[in-house]
């Protein structure tokens, strides 16, 4: 026991955070990592919101995630920190999440936590430490149930989360490696591309327009032609969007849809 | 059996259509000339009541060769000769009885005179009894068609009462998973703790399986579920969860479909208090007044972080069985603002029919005894 220790010293240890909204899950988690000395527990967090916070404030190498939490995800909280933490994810139960996992490769726990998966989950996770994770949008989309779509977006300025129902989105704007999500007169970048944004809204609700603009149809008012071949949407508070002629196309069938 | 003896409205009808058939008969024979209207009529009444009955056996001959699966030379063939031989046999069993008449003096001479008519017999034979077996093939669809209805309709009430089955005796694997994992943190940290919940799961997994086969139960008994179920889940929520209880006394007797509170405080806990970083209360209440129950559930929710599909399966199916045990009786309203959501029932009272017996249920009332 000694010679571990003594062999690790000098070695730089690496850090973890626990994130699981229920005390006695956070407790089996700590218990387990007591016989890793290698590994130190810099904070647990008891919500995703903190977890945000932990990650910028202590910048860990692993991260023990659980999928369920209040408000914001574990998925979420993958969205919104840097994709070169090490992340095992814990869920009791999640069919879609764990298939997600599987073909994402991604490692993962199951409720209740046992010694033998949890030392094995933990090796590969090691190893991975200092890789990029797989982009947290492709694991969330393929741990949502087949026809579900969002039902809000989650975006992050510095360490502030803002949670955006898609009902109150005005449409997405791409911007470079980014999307600008546009909500009453505020936009809130992103870092996402917007095929992917498009892949997650609900086609009924939002119309690709341009390769640049996703609007909210029902924030369409009404269309006006504007050069050659191209048209301009009219949102209710007035902002112009241009509409390339596919997109045309694609509002237009979903009127026909609607009425 | 055949469908026309079995029911006597449809041989009525099937005797009436030969009425005209026979009268018909009787004026094609008449005006192939060399036989007067009396002597037609008394020949060709009983020889079309004869046939009619003789084309019942039509029936058999339709079940054995069905449209689909035979032949169509097949099928001509197998009725057009019966419908030969059958006309024959009829036209001959009409000259032995001409014979048998044309002894009378007021017919004599009519053996002679049938004899004239019998291949205009034979050939409307044939016609009638082809007419007859289409008849028949119209009559068997119908049956195959009406068959198959009552067959679906039998299935989809089969496939409800299975629902409903797997509904009572279903376990959310997430609550399960979730106090396994709770239990196994507690065997380290505390182990008489961990002991009683699972004792607690065991109780509640073994009533909620029991609740299975049962139309009705006590709603002391669903209550004492309640209570297990909310201790398991406060184990895990902490001080996350609060719960406040108002139940009045006299409904503690009735009897309500099993079942019906638990997914309503499950609701309350995984879509409500789950969703709450700081927690919240869930609050049950319940009154017994003028031959009505009423029960309330209501909790604190976060209305953004709560998609509304999630909600509605344990609603719906809480409003499917009142529906089914109450027909129009009971209701079931839900309500929502920003940061409450409430479920509150209303249904017949429902007095055990011996309220004096004594509970089979030897499980404790509370789970508070459990504690030793």
């Amino acid at each position: 026991m000694n010679a571990v220790t003594e062999k690790n010293f000098g070695e730089k240890k690496l850090g973890a955070l626990i994130v699981d909204d229920e005390e006695l899950a956070r407790q089996i988690l700590r218990e387990l990592l007591h016989a890793h000395p290698e590994i130190q527990i810099l904070a647990e967090c008891a919500n995703g919101f903190e977890a945000v916070k932990a990650v910028a404030e202590h910048k860990p190498d692993l991260l023990f995630l659980d999928v369920q939490m209040p408000k914001l995800s574990g998925f979420d909280v993958l969205e919104l920190i840097e994709r070169d933490i090490a992340v095992i994810f814990v869920t009791a139960y999640d069919q879609y999440a764990m298939k997600a996992f599987e073909v994402q490769a991604v490692d993962y726990l199951l409720k209740p936590i046992g010694r033998e998966r949890f030392e094995a989950a933990l090796e590969r996770a090691t190893k991975r430490v200092g890789e990029k994770m797989p982009p947290a949008h492709d694991l969330a989309a393929a741990s949502r149930p087949p026809q579900q779509y969002l039902e809000r977006l989650v975006v992050r300025d510095g360490t502030r989360v803002t949670l955006i129902p898609t009902a109150k989105l005005d449409y997405v704007e791409a911007q470079d490696d980014y999307v600008a999500l546009a909500t009453h007169g505020a936009k809130h970048l992103k870092q996402q591309t917007i095929a992917s944004i498009e892949a997650g809204l609900d086609p009924a609700r939002f119309v690709r327009i341009h390769r640049s603009y996703i609007v909210n149809f029902e924030r369409v008012v009404r269309i006006e032609p504007y050069g050659k071949d191209s048209r301009l949407a009219i949102l209710a508070d007035g902002t112009r969007l241009p509409v390339s002629r596919t997109g045309y196309a694609r509002l237009k069938s979903l009127l026909d849809d609607r009425t | 059996m055949h469908p026309l003896l079995t029911r006597r409205s449809y041989l009525g009808a099937y005797l009436a259509v030969w009425l005209p058939l026979a009268c018909l008969l009787v004026f094609l024979i008449k005006v192939s000339g060399g036989i007067g209207i009396l002597e037609a009529t008394v020949v060709v009444v009983p020889m079309a009541v004869l046939f009619a009955a003789a084309c019942l056996s039509a029936w058999y001959t339709c079940r054995a060769t069905p449209l689909r699966s035979s032949g169509i030379t097949r099928v001509f063939a197998t009725h057009l000769v019966a419908a030969f031989i059958l006309s024959f046999l009829w036209a001959q069993i009409g000259r032995v009885y001409a014979h048998a008449l044309s002894t009378a003096p007021s017919f004599q001479g009519l053996d002679v005179r049938y004899e004239a008519h019998s291949a205009i017999l034979i050939v409307s034979g044939v016609l009638l009894y082809l007419v007859n077996v289409g008849f028949f093939y119209v009559l068997i669809a119908l049956e195959a068609s009406r068959a198959a209805e009552a067959r679906v309709l039998e299935t989809s009430v089969l496939a409800r009462d299975a629902e409903l089955k797997a509904l009572k005796a279903q376990v959310n694997p997430h609550f399960l998973f979730n106090s396994l994992n709770s239990i196994s943190a507690l065997t380290s940290s505390d182990p008489a703790k961990a002991r009683e919940m699972c004792i607690l799961l065991a109780e509640f997994l073994r009533m909620t399986l029991g609740l299975g086969e049962k139309s009705a139960i006590p709603f002391s008994e669903e209550l004492s579920l309640v209570h297990r179920f909310l201790a398991i889940e406060k184990v895990r929520f902490g001080s996350r969860l609060n719960m406040t209880e108002d139940i009045a006394e006299d409904c503690k007797i009735l009897l309500v479909p099993p079942l019906l509170l638990q997914p309503l405080i499950e609701n309350a806990v995984t879509h409500g208090i789950a969703n709450l970083p700081d927690g919240g209360s869930v609050r049950l209440a319940a009154r017994c007044q003028a031959g009505r129950l009423s029960v309330l559930v209501e909790n604190t929710f976060d209305a953004e972080s709560t998609p509304s599909h999630r909600n509605g399966m344990g609603l719906q199916n809480v409003r499917q069985r009142l529906e089914a045990r109450y027909p129009k009786q009971a209701n079931m309203r839900v309500t929502a603002d920003a940061a409450r959501f409430q479920v509150s029932l209303s249904l017949p009272a429902e007095p055990q029919e011996e309220p004096w017996a004594e509970p089979k249920e030897n499980l404790p009332a509370t789970p508070k005894e459990v504690q030793r």
